[in-house]
């Protein structure tokens, strides 16, 4: 019988140093790969935009990459606390809402000065059908490393962690199919790629409390 | 800040910087307040109460790279214990067997309990279960006090596969533990 004594001898016994920035270590080579399975995958696939070049001159590009970059960042931020017992979210959920709101105010705006007839047009663009299950797609790499470097951490809230997981991977699937897709309307962008990356942010809901458990 | 906690946290990180009787030390002190914490809240249930003592020791040592000397030693505590308390609850599917509030942080620390009852899971006979490439590492360096070079000999493994196999034995056996 191992006594809690006998235990606790057992694991200082010849214990050694922690590696120093184990957490961010992990994520780095996790999220490294899961970049490169997500880019792979887009490559074969779909390809870049062949109007690509040209589009790099309208501002509205940028702002397009930029939306799913700040929710990558804001849910980068969240993975990193969420995977230490203990931590707080501090300005994650703040960081995440303000591009949302941002595109949505955006869209707002672009949607009241439009034409009537024109706004069906600004909404589904030529790719809403397909947009956010591609965007969902892609993000399945990133998604899966985000849970592995997250399981060997410690999440203790796990529907929440795995929400956050999801979220990081979808902004990371949208940042890349940004590349392909043609569509540069801010209501376009504000409704399916917001949908397109809560597919994961769900099912990471959902899937976290079994998957992550330790 | 308690003086527990400041205690408690230097022997932590002079642990995780290698000190292995800084870290022993942090163990035994540790399982004292995780023992009196446990066993207020799980007051109906007395028998599960060293058994648990002994999960979220583990628990704390397979994470031990989660923590960050930034942060509250209280509040990282008492996370993975407020966690641990959760699961073997969902276990039992018995939430109502908790009687008293998990939220206070700062409870993990205010009282401590050295008189341990026995565990009913034996730890011993789990670790018998593990394969040998990592129960074998397991009792030459963590039961036997060997070096990783003597372990290596011992087994005929490399340092490396050595080392591996305590880490990931150690994690197989917290698996083993929650039922996995």
């Amino acid at each position: 019988m191992m006594k809690t004594e006998e235990l606790i001898a057992m694991l200082a016994s010849g214990a050694e140093a922690a590696e120093p920035h184990a957490l961010q270590r992990r994520y780095v080579t996790a999220l490294g790969w899961g970049a490169f399975g997500t880019t792979l995958l887009m490559a074969i696939l779909l390809g870049v935009r062949p109007d690509l070049a040209e589009a790099t001159r309208l501002p509205m590009f940028w702002a397009k990459l930029a939306f799913p970059a700040a929710l990558l960042a804001g849910a980068l931020f969240a993975v990193l606390r969420l995977s230490r017992p203990g931590a707080r979210l501090a300005y994650a959920p703040a960081a995440i809402a303000a591009p949302v709101l941002a595109m949505w105010l955006l869209a707002a705006i672009v949607l009241l000065g439009a034409a009537p007839g024109e706004r069906g047009e600004l909404i589904l663009g030529i790719s809403a059908a397909s947009c956010p299950f591609t965007i969902a797609l892609l993000s399945v790499p990133l998604f899966i490393a985000a849970l592995w470097a997250m399981k060997g951490l410690a999440p203790t809230r796990l529907a929440l962690a795995g929400a956050f997981a999801g979220l990081l991977a979808g902004a990371g699937g949208a940042l890349i199919y940004a590349l392909h897709c043609p569509e540069m309307a801010a209501p376009f962008l504000g409704l399916w790629y917001v949908l397109g990356m809560s597919i994961p942010a769900a099912v990471g809901a959902a899937i976290g409390p079994s998957v992550l458990r330790w | 800040m308690s003086a527990s906690e400041d205690r408690l946290k230097d022997l932590l990180v002079r642990g995780l910087a290698g000190d292995t009787s800084a870290y022993h030390a942090f163990l035994k002190e540790l399982s004292a307040h995780l023992r009196a914490f446990l066993r207020g809240r799980l007051s109906r249930l007395p028998d599960e109460v060293e058994d648990l003592v002994q999960e979220t020791l583990l628990a704390v040592h397979n994470q031990r790279h989660t923590y960050d000397a930034g942060q509250p030693l209280t509040a990282w505590i008492h996370a993975i214990a407020r966690y641990k308390l959760i699961d073997l609850l969902r276990r039992r599917a018995g939430r109502e067997a908790m009687n008293d509030p998990i939220d206070d942080e700062l409870a993990v620390f205010a009282s401590s309990d050295t008189e341990a009852d026995d565990a009913r899971r034996d730890v011993a006979k789990l670790l018998e279960r593990l394969p040998d490439r990592q129960r074998l590492p397991i009792i030459h360096m963590k039961l036997q006090g060997l070096s990783v070079i003597e372990a290596a000999r011992m087994t005929g493994m490399s340092e490396a596969a050595v080392k591996v196999g305590v880490h990931r034995g150690l994690k197989a056996l917290a698996a083993m533990i929650r039922g996995e």
